[in-house]
């Protein structure tokens, strides 16, 4: 556990001695920003309901742009090889890291709850779908940065671990939107594996077992999978 | 203290190592020679437990590296090729993560980061970024943070790569420094570097070892010949026809008188002995007026290039 810590501190590091974290963060609130005011200025309606919806997708290209560096880099500057030769897990090395970037995406949705605040003051919000959302984006956020994790474990170039990343999530994006191809049994099954469809539900206000389970299921194969990738290494 | 038995590595179908076995003893300094791409780096990495060995056995204090990883990364200090770190931390922040990372309990931390800035050299840079440094102290530093948990076993890859000369000076005083109390592998393709740091040397070729054993005795073992030089005051033609027909002596030459010296011939035996008390003798019994008598034998680089060139000739076969 403390070795999981001390590489999440190395990442946080890194991430907020560097411009990563600055740029993620400012660019996210930059567009969340939009939804949101859109909707209050000009369609008029008192709700994080668009930015809600909207974030599946903003999601789909942040994450891979927080995790692209995290091991990729490691592997082009050679890093990695001092770190797995000492006595830690390969899956603590990924833990680490994957944690280090949930951090950093729960510090872009905290600096996002002015917004809720000034709609609650403004108008009357419903608070279930409000916390709700938040904890959705939490962990919808989380399964994408772990598919993140993958497609840096992947490679030494971070611009090929971004896109491998965009193209999991769009894959786990795409399941409940091609249902009009594909047999209406099918459609419903496949649905379950998207990844934006659990994320409706809670944001409702709803907190269902089920999405919550998918989500850290996903997570857990992701990470999983980033781990087997590393000790690939060794053959 | 590390046992290598019949260890083979493929990287697919290309043989990095070829059933090579050598064992280690404590408080031995080892330098692992080899053209680039003999083996060298992949070996390192095996015991370092980088990799998984394709075939054999390797363990590190009767721990095997493939089921007791953990322990035996414990025990080694690894320095791997052209010193990787974190450029983003300064040296400070670096040497307590990797003391963190190494299980170095936490109230110790600080001082052994400290002791290892002494120990090499990097106090002018403490409050640097670590990209910020130059190759040299990079080095040092990379060698600081293969020291911090205070290993019994150091694996250095090619430690003096990219330094200038006094840093490489510096450098290798420093593993000789170590060597005393650790047990040291370094490998290197420099020649030099092996003949004035380690005891012991094991030379490397195409996945194959084809030398191990003491500088001298690897030099000894391997040159057919050793060459004599004898310096009269005058001119002495009747010592080249008298040793000419001394049974063990190969050749004789006249070289003649040299700037600053008398009148040299050069002797070169058939096998790799000494003859220079019969020599000696021969010239106190004939009343040659002797200046000089000396012998030299094969160099290290000689026998290396022998070694390393037989072997990509045969394997051509």
């Amino acid at each position: 556990m403390n070795i999981i810590l001390s590489i999440m501190k190395k990442e946080l590091k890194t991430y907020f001695n560097s411009p990563i974290a600055y740029v993620v963060i400012g660019v996210f609130l930059l567009v969340s920003g939009w939804f949101v005011s859109t909707n209050l200025f000009i369609i008029g309606v008192c709700d994080l309901r668009v930015f809600f919806q909207i974030a599946p997708l903003i999601f789909m290209f942040f994450a891979p742009a927080i995790t692209m560096r995290l091991i990729s880099e490691e592997r082009k500057t050679g890093t990695i090889e001092l770190l797995v030769t000492m006595p830690i897990r390969d899956s603590q090395i990924i833990i680490g890291k994957f944690l280090a970037a949930v951090i950093l995406l729960a510090t872009a949705l905290l600096f996002t709850a002015p917004f809720g605040l000034i709609l609650m003051f403004l108008g009357d919000i419903d608070h279930g779908p409000f916390i709700g959302g938040y904890i959705g984006l939490l962990l919808m956020g989380s399964a994408y940065l772990a598919i993140g994790v993958l497609g840096s474990s992947l490679t030494e170039n971070q611009v090929v671990a971004f896109i491998v990343g965009l193209a999991i999530s769009f894959i786990f994006f795409m399941f409940d939107k091609i249902s009009i191809y594909i047999p209406a049994f099918l459609s419903s099954i496949l649905q379950y594996f998207a990844i934006d469809f659990h994320f409706e539900n809670i944001a409702r206000g709803v907190i269902d077992s089920r999405n919550v389970i998918y989500y850290l299921t996903l997570i857990v194969v992701m990470l999983s999978a980033s781990v087997a990738v590393l000790e690939g290494r060794k053959q | 203290m590390i046992q290598i038995d019949k260890l083979s590595k493929y990287y697919g179908y290309v043989k990095a190592v070829d059933d090579i076995t050598f064992s280690v003893n404590k408080g031995e300094i080892v330098g692992f020679l080899g053209p680039n791409g003999a083996g060298k780096t992949t070996t390192m990495k095996v015991i370092t437990c980088y990799m998984l060995p394709s075939s054999g056995k390797v363990t590190v204090d009767n721990l095997d590296v493939v089921e007791h990883s953990l322990e035996v990364r414990k025990k080694i200090g690894y320095m791997p090729e052209s010193a990787p770190l974190y450029t983003d931390l300064n040296v400070v922040e670096y040497l307590k993560l990797v003391a963190e990372l190494r299980g170095v309990p936490k109230e110790k931390r600080n001082q052994r980061a400290k002791q290892m800035i002494e120990v090499c050299a990097l106090g002018e840079m403490i409050h640097k970024r670590v990209g910020a440094l130059s190759k040299g102290y990079r080095q040092r530093l990379c060698l600081a943070q293969a020291l911090i948990h205070d290993p019994e076993i150091l694996i250095l890859d090619e430690p003096t790569v990219g330094l200038d000369p006094n840093q490489i000076i510096e450098i290798r005083s420093l593993i000789k420094e170590l060597g005393r109390e650790k047990t040291v592998i370094l490998s290197t393709h420099i020649l030099s570097e092996v003949e004035s740091t380690c005891g012991r040397i094991i030379i490397i070729n195409r996945g194959k070892i084809v030398a191990d054993g003491r500088t001298e005795d690897i030099v000894a073992g391997f040159s057919g010949s050793s060459l004599i030089t004898m310096e009269f005051a005058l001119p002495t033609p009747e010592a080249t026809i008298a040793i000419r027909n001394l049974d063990r002596v190969a050749s004789v030459r006249e070289i003649g008188y040299v700037a600053g010296g008398g009148w040299q011939i050069r002797i070169e035996t058939r096998d790799n002995i000494d003859l220079r008390y019969d020599l000696f003798r021969m010239a106190a019994e004939n009343q040659w007026h002797l200046l000089e008598l000396h012998r030299e034998s094969a160099s290290l680089e000689e026998v290396f290039q022998i070694l390393t060139k037989e072997n990509a000739e045969s394997s051509l076969n």
